[in-house]
């Protein structure tokens, strides 16, 4: 008996010690994240609002390489070809391209200083210590400010000196970022960020912008794995069968070595 | 060669049929030997589920493996693609690329706890020195195959993980600048180096590691598995020389390991299915941005089953070379006083320290060129694979008169303990940027690390030993 205690606290203290990995990660620091509203991610009228902005302010730019127009037939957002085509294609695209862009690389470098990154998987590859990938791109979005020093005339609070400019300045409008001039510890001016402050309106109140923000990173967090949704419902059935399976070989086990003595 | 045999006339078509096979190969014997007569001791508990389940492992990552190079492009400006068009273009590509990126973390978590089962037991002691060495081969194969396979996705952390870690080699004096250009066979990891891993990662690793598996195997049901008791059930036989201890290892074993393959499935589908990226353990977030030689991640950190070692690697500084020296004098000066070694025993101790003194920079001091030593980097290197060669000795490092940790003393619990919290804080520490307070608990887990080992002949001996009994504990169900 004393050897199965053994045993049960070695295997908590791993458990425990596995789980304090969790914070292995929480070192990047920078702001705070917001957090994305993930029920988005499973209300097919936002997937398809952000799919619809996407293709109109992203994929002038960046492209989405690795993704096919007609991925959009999936259950989560429920286009036909005749919407996409419609609603979404240029003229000569077809339904089975890639999401690809017509701006020339070289041209894109000459503009922005970087070709726009591909977007397909970018919600996955920016989650870190602040939240998931969405979050992140939840709060990119809404975190452009005026900066005349900046090429564009645009800055970012969670990705300083980017590239891209605010390409959905005339949905949100305009802001600055607030600085106040404070009392360090030494006695030192710092030049402390207060915050974003609106200056000219857009054509959406900000409640809008952020919700229709929420739909287009909800796209974009579908579209970085358009089998997520599917991959989970799968799974609990998946889970179900295994645990009903593993009752039967515990008994299967049982019915043979009760005659081991 | 056996006698050629004649089934009965009136033999069914079964008997017949392996009758013939059985004339022809040893199908029946080997089935006989391997499942249905390998006697096993019948007190196996959990932890004897992890080498069915590290065979298991092997098979799904050879299985999925396979459909994998069916659409992957080894090449470095389509790789990041073809996984990508696995994941959404191949029907069900995404669940066979799950799996063995699942599998991979999976294939080391049982293989940790696979060789954690050989310490608490002592199952590389005598006869079982081979079982245990094949076994640390096929850890190092995998460690090859692991690195070599984490390049394949061309991401950022695939590219930069092994530009770190191929750089290492470099540190070896003399060849190491020839040898690591060898290795990538460009002067950075490039096009070149993505095709030679996947060549070494689907051909040459896996064909190495499936004849060592054969070999581990065999050489076990040579001498017969140990148990949680560490005793010898051949010792003890009945009239028909079968084991008092042992039972057939099929059926009683093979439904007793349906048990633990099925609960290993649960566990392992709910991360396939429910969460992939295991919170970036499994599958990072850097790695799904495409390699860029010119972009370096502010942070590299290897996949979590080698930062123990990699730990080990940072914790190598200058600092850290000064304990060292200091290590090897002491231990010198004790083996000539304490050791009863001849003349020739005493030289060889005497140049071997003071060559390993010099090498660790002792002479450092004097500004001498060729007197310097080997910087702290190649040391590391040293360290590193120090840490993982240190295991093949385990079976002649354990002096303890008894095998199984049930009959050692309380303290040897505490000893493995410490070991344990040793390793997995060396892991821990690997994930993070390095700071000064991270690289001295390092250095501390460094030392513990090899102490463990290193002292072992000694304090494995110490202590007040409980009686073994004669045959194995065992509850029937």
């Amino acid at each position: 008996m004393h050897q199965d205690t053994l045993m049960k606290r070695l295997i908590a203290s791993l458990v425990v010690a596995f789980s304090l990995c969790g914070a292995a990660f929480a070192q990047e620091g920078g702001p705070a994240w917001d957090k994305f509203p993930v029920e988005r991610l499973t209300d097919r009228a936002a997937l398809q609002h952000g799919a619809k902005l996407f293709v109109n302010y992203c994929l002038n730019c960046h492209q989405a390489a690795y993704m096919r127009y007609n991925r959009l037939h999936d259950p989560e957002i429920g286009l036909t070809d005749d919407q996409i085509k419609s609603n979404l294609l240029f003229a000569g695209d077809k339904v089975g391209d890639l999401m690809k862009t017509s701006l020339d690389p070289k041209d894109a470098k000459a503009f922005f200083g970087t070709v726009p990154p591909d977007l397909s998987v970018i919600a996955r590859s920016r989650s870190g210590a602040n939240g998931t990938g969405a979050d992140y791109l939840y709060t990119y979005l809404r975190s452009f400010y005026r900066d005349e020093t900046r090429p564009t005339g645009w800055n970012n609070r969670v990705f300083p000196n980017v590239g891209m400019p605010h390409v959905l300045w005339e949905l949100q409008g305009t802001q600055r970022a607030v600085f106040e001039d404070e009392k360090g510890e030494g006695g030192q001016v710092e030049h402390v960020f207060k915050g974003l402050k609106l200056e000219t309106p857009g054509t959406l109140s900000p409640a809008d912008y952020n919700a229709d923000v929420a739909d287009l990173v909800a796209y974009l967090q579908w579209m970085s794995e358009p089998v997520q949704n599917f991959r989970v419902r799968l799974g609990v059935w998946v889970l179900i069968f295994l645990a009903f399976f593993w009752v039967i070989s515990w008994r299967l086990n049982a019915a043979y070595w009760k005659d081991v003595n | 060669m056996s006698e050629f045999k004649v089934a009965p006339a009136n033999a069914s078509t079964g008997v017949k049929l392996m009758t013939w096979v059985d004339n022809r190969f040893p199908a029946t014997k080997l089935w006989k030997e391997h499942a249905s007569e390998y006697y096993a001791p019948k007190n196996f508990n959990f932890w004897y589920f992890f080498g069915i389940l590290a065979t298991l492992v092997l098979v799904i990552q050879i299985v999925t493996g396979i459909f994998l190079v069916m659409h992957y492009k080894p090449d470095a400006t389509l790789a990041f693609a073809s996984v990508e068009y696995i994941m959404r273009d191949v029907p069900w590509g995404w669940l066979v690329r799950y799996m063995h990126s699942t599998g991979a973390s999976a294939f080391f978590i049982v293989v940790y706890l696979h060789m954690f089962r050989g310490f608490l037991y002592g199952s590389y002691r005598k006869p079982r020195e081979l079982v245990w060495i094949f076994g640390c081969a096929i850890f190092l194969c995998l460690m090859g195959e692991a690195f070599m396979g984490y390049l394949l996705p061309w991401g950022q952390m695939s590219y930069w993980g092994a530009q770190v870690i191929v750089n290492l080699f470099s540190a070896i004096p003399f060849v190491g600048p020839d040898l690591s250009l060898m290795i990538r066979g460009d002067y950075v990891v490039s096009d070149a180096t993505l095709n030679r891993f996947f060549s070494f990662h689907v051909i040459a690793i896996p064909l190495i590691l499936l004849g060592l598996v054969v070999a581990h195997i065999i050489a076990l049901h040579e001498v017969g598995s140990n148990n949680p008791d560490g005793v010898e059930i051949k010792a003890n036989k009945d009239a028909n020389g079968i084991p008092r201890d042992g039972i057939p290892f099929h059926p009683y074993y093979s439904v007793h390991d349906m048990m633990g393959v099925v609960a290993f499935l649960i566990l392992f589908s709910a991360v396939v299915f429910l969460a992939p990226e295991m919170g970036g353990y499994f599958l990072e977030a850097n790695n799904f941005i495409p390699a860029d030689s010119l972009k370096t991640p502010p942070h590299i950190a290897p996949v979590w089953y080698f930062t123990p070692f990699y730990s080990m690697l940072r914790a190598t500084t200058d600092d850290m070379l000064v304990w060292f020296r200091l290590i090897v004098a002491v231990s010198a000066v004790l083996a000539l006083w304490k050791g009863r070694f001849g003349a020739l025993g005493k030289l060889l101790i005497v140049v071997g320290a003071l060559l390993a003194l010099v090498g660790m920079g002792a002479l450092k001091f004097t500004g001498v060129q060729a007197l310097s030593g080997c910087d702290a980097k190649f040391w590391g290197v040293l360290v590193m694979g120090g840490s993982v060669v240190i295991l093949f000795f385990m079976p002649w490092l354990d002096k303890s008169p008894v095998k199984s940790i049930r009959y050692r003393p309380g303290w040897h619990k505490a000893v493995y303990g410490v070991f344990v919290i040793t390793f997995l804080i060396l892991g821990w520490l690997g994930i993070q940027p390095p700071d000064p307070l991270k690289t001295a608990v390092a250095q501390v887990g460094t030392l513990i690390y090899f102490g463990f080992f290193l002292l072992m002949p000694w304090w494995s001996q110490m202590g007040t030993f409980k009686p073994v009994p004669d045959r194995v504990t065992f509850h029937a169900h």
